[in-house]
């Protein structure tokens, strides 16, 4: 039902593939592919926390970007739950280089230039995943890694969502 | 968070319980289970993705028929509809269970006029001749849907379970005003007045905003009908099962759902 393939990303491989794009911070979502009656691609939202969980910065959201007869994407931005409560309400949306459409099922990729992340103090974080389904179920993965000197942190959901690996590449 | 076709929109719009495939229509009664000389119970009935939940669509209740334990028909008090939830009460001044349901049914056709795709929907009584002349290409599909939930004034009776033949329709094994957590309930489907084999049937129970797994079941039934479901807590739950037959030429499809809304005791 779920698929958990081994997940070979590094920033290594990315640096030697593409030096342009080269990531500071880079995060694999497995989106599992779920067979299921209706099955509609998940809302996730990817954000940075500290270890007692105040959230510091989004990265990434993927939601409907359009409107249609059931309603705006926006409309259901608060079943993320999670992340609405912890700064998602507070954000204005779209929001240059974090919203975008939602994912298919399979490994995605999203990549954080430190540029981005100027004001993040080196230190130990939690980088956190949510994925809210429609007529699903949620999931938040905790992943805690720590920023200021090469390393990579791996943890798994187990319905919503597959393995995720965050990648800090310097 | 779903693209719908052209087609289902319409529905939605007419508030057809057709378009549950989008959303689930759903019809909840305030309590099922009452005692006295006489009871008041209220219903909501709404459209959405959460069973219960009235976010999306109100119902519109054009087929709702009460029917008391003696057979006659009561009307119900109170009706609005709001935004998203249709509300009403019945007052229940008889012993003995009630059945709340809301029926729809007609003819969904397409055809072509003059090089153009056309679409008609109808009552049955009213297709073929009300679509025009010169019309072809047509296909047509009768649908029924049945939305039923069942209250009991002190001791249940079985009176309100008899059927009609038409569509898909729910026989209870077990009374639906007797379920309780931990222990199991049968209940027999039939289409068009024959056992219905060999169907799935969805139960989701309430209350999914204040948890993250659905916790959804599916089950089947036998080559008799029947399907059988152990209740794994109290709750108000949501049974749903549909039957689709495609058009073929002049032959009509044929597109029934049903629904029913029970209430498991702890």
């Amino acid at each position: 039902m779920r698929l958990l393939p081994i997940v070979v990303t590094t920033a290594g491989l990315t640096l030697a593939a593409a030096p342009a794009l080269a990531a500071d911070l880079s995060v694999t979502v497995e989106v599992p592919r779920l067979n299921t009656a209706s099955y509609h691609r998940p809302y996730v939202a990817v954000w940075i926390e500290k270890p007692d969980q105040t959230a510091v910065q989004t990265l990434a959201v993927w939601y409907q970007q359009t409107r249609n007869n059931e309603g705006d994407g926006k409309d259901w931005l608060k079943d993320l739950r999670t992340w609405w409560r912890k700064g998602g309400r507070a954000m204005s949306l779209p929001a240059d280089g974090i919203s975008g459409a939602t994912r298919a099922p399979g490994r995605q990729t999203v990549n954080v230039p430190a540029a981005r992340l100027r004001g993040l103090q080196p230190g130990q974080y939690n980088l956190v995943v949510e994925a809210a389904r429609e007529l699903g179920g949620r999931e938040v993965v905790r992943v805690p890694f720590r920023w200021g000197g090469a390393n990579t942190a791996d943890a798994s959901g187990s319905t919503e969502l597959g393995a995720v690996r965050v990648t800090v590449s310097r | 968070m779903k693209k719908t076709v052209a087609l289902l929109a319409f529905a939605a719009a007419l508030a057809a319980p057709l378009a549950a495939q989008a959303h689930r229509a759903w019809m909840a009664p305030t309590s099922t289970s009452l005692s006295g000389a006489d009871a008041w119970v209220g219903f909501d009935a709404g459209m959405s993705n959460g069973v219960f939940i009235p976010d999306h669509a109100a119902m519109r209740m054009t087929g709702l028929v009460v029917t008391a334990p003696d057979g006659s028909t009561v009307q119900p008090e109170h009706l609005m509809q709001a935004q998203y939830r249709t509300t009403f009460d019945v007052h229940l001044t008889q012993n003995g269970t009630y059945k709340v349901a809301n029926l729809m049914g007609g003819v969904m056709a397409s055809y072509t006029l003059n090089g153009e795709q056309k679409r008609w929907r109808g009552t049955a009584a009213e297709y073929p001749a009300a679509l025009p002349q010169g019309a072809t290409d047509v296909q047509a599909t009768r649908t029924a849907s049945r939305i039923e939930t069942f209250v009991t004034l002190n001791n249940p009776t079985d009176t309100v379970f008899k059927t009609t033949g038409e569509g898909l329709e729910l026989v209870p094994v077990t009374h639906p005003n007797d379920l309780v957590a931990g222990e199991a309930a049968s209940f027999k489907l039939l289409k068009d007045g024959r056992p219905a084999a060999d169907l799935d049937v969805t139960v989701a129970r309430g209350g999914l905003r204040y948890r993250d797994n659905p916790e959804e079941m599916m089950v089947k039934t036998g080559a008799d009908g029947v399907f059988t479901v152990t209740w794994p807590e109290a709750g108000m739950y949501w049974l749903n099962a549909s039957v689709r037959t495609p058009a073929q030429g002049e032959t009509l499809g044929s597109n029934a759902n049903y629904v029913a809304v029970m209430e498991v005791l702890p």
